[in-house]
């Protein structure tokens, strides 16, 4: 029998487990999903001494309430996350990127992401979830993954085993540097653009709207007059893809993106900017430049290697 | 056969096969994914065909676009690759009220609603791809008398189940979504099964539908 849980006392706006995702689906329509924020993601379970591959909650926005009933067991919070702990009535604070041990009884508040959006929960120990095709990830437009593919509930139960007995501590300092600038790579269709709509769509800024989600980020701006077709034959797509709709707003594809559209795209947002990318919370403004493909292959190297660089130093 | 590769971003091949939309310049395209599947190149994530590109995403901490383009360049294709395609038979009920569209479309056609089903039931579909939403197949090419726009402003929710027209395609709306094609009936069978674990799609690219009509009567008992 599993004695250990967490309750959940306020599921949070967008709560839901999450992995590396799930490759080689897109064939058949299933996107990628996974933890928005992969670095983010990796740090979490890397200060568990988890796995690197161990489900995690992923929270947007406000995260969910929880109490935990059970043995002592560690915990970690990462991204630019408000939260504390209620112990005996008492408000504990803490710091994101640190080992924490829950009691029983104990109840984990996570308030809000700080101008960001994602935010990732990791345990010393495993989330009891159910696999859908290799993965744990939620995905709540096909309803697969975890959770019979739903967000967290009000009042659900979610069981934990393969805990740890030896609490790690771990610790590390990370400042979630936020940008505004976002790198891109031309699309296939570039040309369907007339050369004003390109200058402005590089020189201009674009709100981030609230219709924006794990799928996609809708774009507010000038408009981005097309020349040619507001339509393609549809064709697949890729995390990171900006499409410009038939009114003339870009929408950049994000993990949970439909597999195929239909389209024309301006261009695809660089690799190692995806992670900041995803955090950028509606109302704010962003802007587009372009490198060229040999730059991005750089700046990805650069960017993994300082992830692996914080992945070994807390081993 | 691949016309051009070029980059989508840093961690993707855009690979085409030519601007039409036809029956074999898509089989070329899921020719090389059946291909490509059996390849194990190093670093490829997902392999997405659609009527006439494919698109290839790879990992970039594995692979990337120069290494895995010449890859593909010089891949060997195995004839016979699209042997394994099935014809499966698709049932689909009419009653009124699953046929959202059929008035619009007698109308937009100027053809009966009994020629419109009966045109629509005689013919074989090939399965150009599959996706959008999971397991939505996309099928082609209606005769050329039921050719019809897209509604002026698409649904909020289309029905799961429901089959849809538009232009020379069909498609099954595997689940409930917003879309803008002419909904002329409804099967039983779950074209996509959330609930297995291998080859959840009942269709596949490369396939062949036929569709019969039934009852609401069987269409219920379909259902139990």
């Amino acid at each position: 029998m599993n004695k250990n849980y967490f309750e959940v006392l306020r599921p949070g706006i967008n709560s839901t487990f999450q992995d590396n995702g799930r490759n080689n689906f897109y064939h058949i329509g299933i996107p990628f999903s996974g933890a928005m924020d992969n670095r983010n993601f990796l740090l979490a379970n890397t200060i568990s001494n988890n796995e690197i591959n161990n489900p995690v909650v992923e929270f947007a926005y406000q995260g969910p309430k929880l109490k935990y009933i059970g043995e002592n067991i560690s915990i970690n919070v990462t991204g630019d996350v408000n939260f504390k702990i209620i112990r005996k009535n008492k408000n504990l604070e803490f710091s994101c990127y640190e080992n924490i041990i829950l009691e029983n009884n104990d109840c984990l508040d996570i308030l809000s992401t700080n101008r960001s959006v994602y935010g990732y929960l990791s345990i010393g120990g495993t989330f009891e979830v159910d696999y859908y095709l290799n993965s744990c990830s939620t995905n709540t437009k096909a309803k697969i993954g975890a959770n019979s593919g739903e967000k967290l509930k009000k009042g659900q139960i979610i069981h934990l085993k393969n805990i740890k007995k030896i609490l790690p501590k771990n610790k590390i300092e990370y400042l979630n540097s936020k940008i505004e600038n976002i790198r891109i790579i031309k699309g296939p269709h570039f040309d369907y653009f007339s050369k004003d709509a390109i200058d402005s769509f590089f020189s201009d800024e674009f709100n981030v709207t609230k219709l924006s989600d794990r799928m996609g980020i809708r774009l507010k701006g000038p408009k981005i007059s097309n020349i040619k077709n507001t339509n393609i034959k549809s064709e697949g797509l890729v995390k990171g893809v900006i499409q410009i709709t038939a009114d003339g707003d870009p929408i950049i594809m994000l993990s949970d993106h439909g597999t195929i559209g239909g389209y024309p795209k301006i261009g695809v947002v660089i690799s190692a900017d995806y992670d900041k990318l995803v955090q950028i919370p509606p109302g704010s403004k962003i802007k587009f430049k372009e490198i060229n493909l040999k730059d991005a292959e750089t700046i990805f190297k650069l960017y993994e290697m300082e992830t692996q660089n914080l992945i070994s130093n807390i081993k | 056969m691949i016309k051009n590769i070029s980059n989508l971003g840093d961690a993707a091949l855009y690979c085409d096969f030519g601007a039409e939309v036809n029956k074999e310049i898509n089989r070329n395209v899921i020719n090389y994914f059946n291909n490509l599947r059996d390849s194990n190149f190093l670093g490829i994530t997902n392999i997405t065909p659609s009527y006439n590109k494919l698109v290839i995403s790879f990992d970039l901490r594995l692979t990337s676009f120069t290494k895995l383009k010449k890859q593909v360049e010089n891949l060997e294709l195995k004839k016979n690759n699209n042997s394994k395609n099935n014809l499966i038979k698709i049932p689909v009920c009419c009653a009124e009220e699953f046929a959202l569209d059929i008035k619009r479309l007698q109308k937009l056609l100027k053809i009966n609603e009994a020629k419109i089903y009966e045109t629509f039931f005689s013919k074989n579909y090939y399965c150009y791809m599959t996706g959008f939403i999971a397991g939505m197949p996309f099928l082609g090419d209606m005769d050329k008398s039921l050719f019809a726009k897209r509604l002026e402003t698409p649904r909020v929710k289309v029905p799961k189940n429901s089959i849809g027209i538009t232009e020379q395609f069909c498609n099954i709306y595997t689940f409930e979504s917003p879309g803008g094609w002419n909904i002329i009936g409804k099967t039983p069978v779950d074209i996509f099964d959330n609930k297995k674990n291998t080859e959840p799609n009942l269709i596949n690219p490369g396939d062949t539908i036929s569709f019969y009509p039934i009852s609401k009567l069987e269409y219920e008992k379909k259902y139990e």
